[in-house]
């Protein structure tokens, strides 16, 4: 019933820790403009808009969308603003694809961003409540006790965190437009930063960038007149559970798992370290890849760690994940779902550059946010299904 | 025109200030009262049973309201998990490092977010027996930070089994 | 295009200050009537959405505490929309529409109390030229009702009429805030707000929630006897710059209303979320409707306006006359942002 979609543009912002060199609707542009360029559009021919970002706290904007519209082309358009914690930036670009495989729009630009050098994300997370006791310090802080969780229950070695970060650094030196750039990296280097919330290292962490990523769905009519390679959306899935309720699996939530399994079947995918040829995971903090490897179905229960000791996730590898460097690389929070979208539409179409996985036909995007309770995902492939 | 002029402004300070007046609603305030007598609350979800703490509006797992009697935890229990922390954090005024911690209260079934004290940092592990350190009784109001902080008990350690599911 | 149908709605009554009850508590009984009204389980559910905004709440993340109200396990396919819940609707229109759910939940809620609410609407405004100068809601507002006035658009008895009329319909509605019989002599010689605003011509401030149930025709039997089709949705923003659009009408309500089909017959019900009284006078005019047409049986915005949820409301309030048998056609209007920049538009039919 679902109209066929594609992906016919995508544009990103250069991420850094300040964009200070341009305002909030000036980053935003630069991330439409490349999409449109890459798509070989004009703003007429958008439709719709769909903005999404984190929390409005981390730029000190009510609703930002309104003033920001006019500078992506959305002045008399329809316009939506997504917002859903840490996953939006993949629930974003959801939203926008709905749109244009409902038939309702033909062509829709999505832009997702994060300007957090305009406020104080560490601030914005932790405002401290009346009546509550503030204990946990940020993102890390939240999550450096689910880490020791999976440790405990899967056996794995002390050092994966760090092959990952190693890797996922190493990745991102491969990509022009990643916030950081290593050069130096080694497995010591990130052994021996410091711990900031044990089990999790500095360099085990993501940074905090301005960025923004923009997208460009087309129904099959109009993808097909494109002169680039198209990535068709084969499926998307979004699921969420509550924050917290008595026995939650915290470490490997079921909304991850009947997310993988709602996602693969929408998708005809039976094996999908087979099928798949590369994957963008949302990986804040570097335990988080083994453990969304299990959550996302590519290996057995507390045997996600094993593909990073193997070597699976590098670029070479079977399965390579976060060729772009990933959200350990470049975090413009709200931004950092989608681009994990766009990166992987970027594969298939065989325009990675040199992080590109040599004949990647079928990738997978993914993106968690709230208290691991948040997930969005995305097959896009080559080919039509 | 001086350089200064015709150079991009890059920064504007423009510091916000917002007041919002919080309701802790009811279900909450019923707590917040408790705990200021030195009481913990918690609440049972009417359709399994389970023991949320602190008391809550609603089982989020069923989206159903409770409202029935609430139910009055001890201050010991269970080390599920913990990080140690050794970055500063603005909205947190303790000392680093310091060990963020999950407890799971005997005879509750939902972990509270704490911080350890009174102890060997190289000694914190998972399923350590712990109590709450109150605040002494005269500064007690109607704020979870009654209690300072949890400390280990001289106790064997819970079995891995018995609370492996709240993690 | 699916035929998909409102088949369920409730609110809670709109109070000037939730003293007792935080978000959580006033979303729950709103979502607990509509499961009483229709019947659905959370094995319905294909599709959740709401709409809620996290500075109005004072925190990051606001809206996450309103899954406890949904009880989302086993885990929802839902989504959140930083706007009034109306556009969460939509959201949820179009997943319906893509074949991806046949029955969807949608709800929205605020609490605006928490803060002070013309101030707190002043960070939507550009943050490097408009905001550092603070101007509050009432005062964005009050420059569009001069242009109006000043320009000829509309006397100033005109808006008194608007708010006299609405809060005489909120009489019979019990979720109401502000209902009465006043009059507009009575209105014309009170003081000004903000001239040339009379506390008459302003919305009150809301607290509240809303809820909504849609349905495709697969299933919108199950739940109504008499469901409220949308035959057309659409919505449409403006740039924000106060400076750039014609303020003494609303476009984008106009392009939303021809595109949404509101002319295509004759409309017995609207229901217009516009929170200012010369705002509501807009509206009117850019949906185009007649003096055959009930305007805001409810008492609209101005009886009642309890932010992200309010637009949801219109939505519910149309929806509902249809199914009670008093409309056979219906539109329902929210809007968004400064002097009304965000406009969506929806026509019900019995």
């Amino acid at each position: 019933m679902a109209e066929l979609t594609g992906v016919i543009g995508i544009g990103q912002t250069k991420y850094a820790a300040k964009r200070d060199e341009l305002s909030m609707p000036g980053l935003l542009r630069e991330a439409a403009e490349r999409a449109l360029e890459d798509a070989e559009l004009t703003w007429k021919d958008i439709d719709a808009v769909v903005i999404g970002k984190a929390p409005d706290m981390f730029e000190g904007v009510m609703m930002p969308e309104l003033f920001l519209v006019d500078a992506i082309g959305g002045a008399y358009k329809p316009m939506l603003r997504v917002h859903t914690a840490g996953s939006v930036g993949g629930s974003t670009a959801i939203v926008a694809a709905s749109l244009v495989q409902s038939g309702v729009h033909d062509r829709v630009l999505t832009v997702a961003f994060e300007k957090q050098s305009e406020s104080n994300a560490t601030w914005a997370l932790s405002i401290a409540l009346p009546f509550s006791v503030a204990t946990v310090a940020g993102a890390g802080g939240y999550f450096a006790p689910l880490v020791r969780g999976y440790i405990r229950r899967s056996g794995a070695p002390e050092d994966t965190g760090i092959r990952v970060a190693v890797k996922d650094r190493e990745h991102a030196l491969k990509n022009p437009l990643a916030h950081l750039h290593l050069e130096d990296i080694s497995f010591e280097k990130v052994a021996n930063s410091p711990m900031l919330w044990d089990p999790i290292r500095y360099l085990e962490t993501c940074p905090s960038s301005d960025g923004a990523c923009a997208m460009i769905f087309a129904n099959e009519k109009l993808a097909d007149r494109s002169d680039k390679p198209v990535a068709w959306v084969h499926a998307t899935e979004m699921k969420s559970e509550p924050t917290m309720f008595s026995g939650r699996d915290q470490v490997m939530p079921r909304a991850i798992l009947d997310n993988a399994k709602s996602l693969y079947k929408k998708a005809g995918i039976q094996n999908p370290r087979e099928e798949i040829d590369c994957a963008e995971i949302y990986v804040p903090f570097s335990w988080f890849e083994p453990m969304w490897m299990e959550g996302m179905l590519f290996a057995p229960t507390n045997e996600g760690w094993k593909m990073t000791y193997e070597g699976a996730t590098k670029l070479g590898g079977d399965l390579p994940v976060n060729c772009s460097g990933g959200v350990l690389s470049s975090n413009p929070i709200g931004a950092s779902g989608m681009i994990r979208f766009a990166e992987a539409a970027l594969q298939v179409r065989g325009m990675a550059g040199e992080h590109q996985v040599e004949g990647a036909k079928k990738a997978l995007g993914h993106a968690y946010g709230g208290g691991s309770q948040y997930f969005s995902t995305c097959i896009v492939c080559s080919e039509k299904p | 025109m001086s350089d200064e002029a015709t150079e991009d402004l890059r920064v504007l300070r423009m510091p916000v200030e917002l007041d919002y007046t919080y309701s802790a609603g009811r279900s909450a305030s019923r707590f917040l009262r408790a705990i200021q007598e030195g009481k913990l609350l918690g609440q049972r979800c009417p359709v399994d049973g389970k023991v949320y703490f602190p008391t809550r509006g609603a089982c989020p797992q069923h989206g159903m309201p409770i409202d029935g009697e609430p139910v009055e935890l001890p201050d010991t229990g269970t080390l599920v998990t913990y990080s140690i922390v050794r970055v500063p954090s603005a909205n947190i005024p303790l000392e680093l490092p310091y060990v963020a911690v999950q407890v799971l209260l005997d005879g509750a079934d939902t972990v509270m977010m704490h911080v350890l004290g009174e102890c060997d940092l190289e000694t914190v592990h998972m399923g350590m027996r712990v109590r709450a350190k109150w605040k002494p009784k005269e500064e007690w109001s109607t704020s979870v930070a009654n209690i300072l902080y949890f400390v280990p008990l001289d106790e064997p350690d819970a079995a891995y089994d018995s609370y492996k599911e709240h993690i | 295009m699916r035929d998909v149908a409102v088949v369920g709605f409730s609110q809670s009554v709109s109070l000037r200050r939730e003293r007792n009850r935080n978000e959580v508590e006033i979303l729950i009984p709103v979502l607990q009537e509509l499961r009483e009204a229709t019947g659905y389980t959370n094995e319905d559910l294909e599709f959740v959405c709401s709409g809620s905004s996290d500075y109005l709440a004072g925190q990051a993340f606001a809206f996450v505490a309103g899954l406890d109200a949904v009880g989302a396990w086993p885990p929802v396919c839902e989504s959140h929309v930083e706007m009034d819940g109306a556009w969460a609707l939509y959201e949820a229109w179009v997943k319906i529409q893509m074949g991806y759910a046949d029955v969807a939940l949608v709800y929205g809620f605020g609490k605006p109390s928490m803060g002070d609410l013309p101030i707190t609407m002043a960070l939507q405004l550009d943050p490097y030229t408009v905001m550092p100068l603070w101007p509050d809601a009432i005062s964005v507002a009050a420059l569009q009702a001069r242009l109006c006035l000043d320009g000829g658009v509309m006397t100033d008895r005109q808006m008194a009429e608007a708010a006299v009329r609405d809060r005489a319909h909120a009489k019979s509605n019990p979720h109401a805030q502000v209902a009465g019989d006043f009059d507009v002599e009575g209105i014309l010689s009170e003081p000004y707000l903000v001239s040339p605003l009379r506390k008459h011509d302003c919305s009150p401030i809301s607290d509240g929630a809303s809820a909504v149930l849609l349905a495709s025709s697969n299933r919108a039997g199950d739940f109504s006897k008499r469901p409220a089709w949308i035959r057309g949705i659409e919505h449409i923003c403006e740039p924000q710059d106060l400076g750039v659009r014609d303020l003494t009408r609303s476009r984008s309500t106009e392009i939303a209303a021809e595109k949404a089909g509101v002319g295509a017959g004759r409309i017995d019900v609207a229901e217009l979320s516009a929170p200012f009284s010369h705002q509501e006078i807009l509206v009117e005019r850019g949906l185009g409707l007649g003096a055959d047409t009930t305007v805001n049986p409810s008492g609209g915005a101005l009886a009642g306006n309890p932010l992200m949820a309010v637009g949801l409301a219109r939505i519910g309030e149309a929806a509902a006359r249809i199914t009670n048998g008093e409309a056979e056609r219906a539109v329902a209007h929210a809007t968004s942002g400064p002097c009304l920049q965000q406009n969506l538009v929806c026509v019900l039919e019995g």
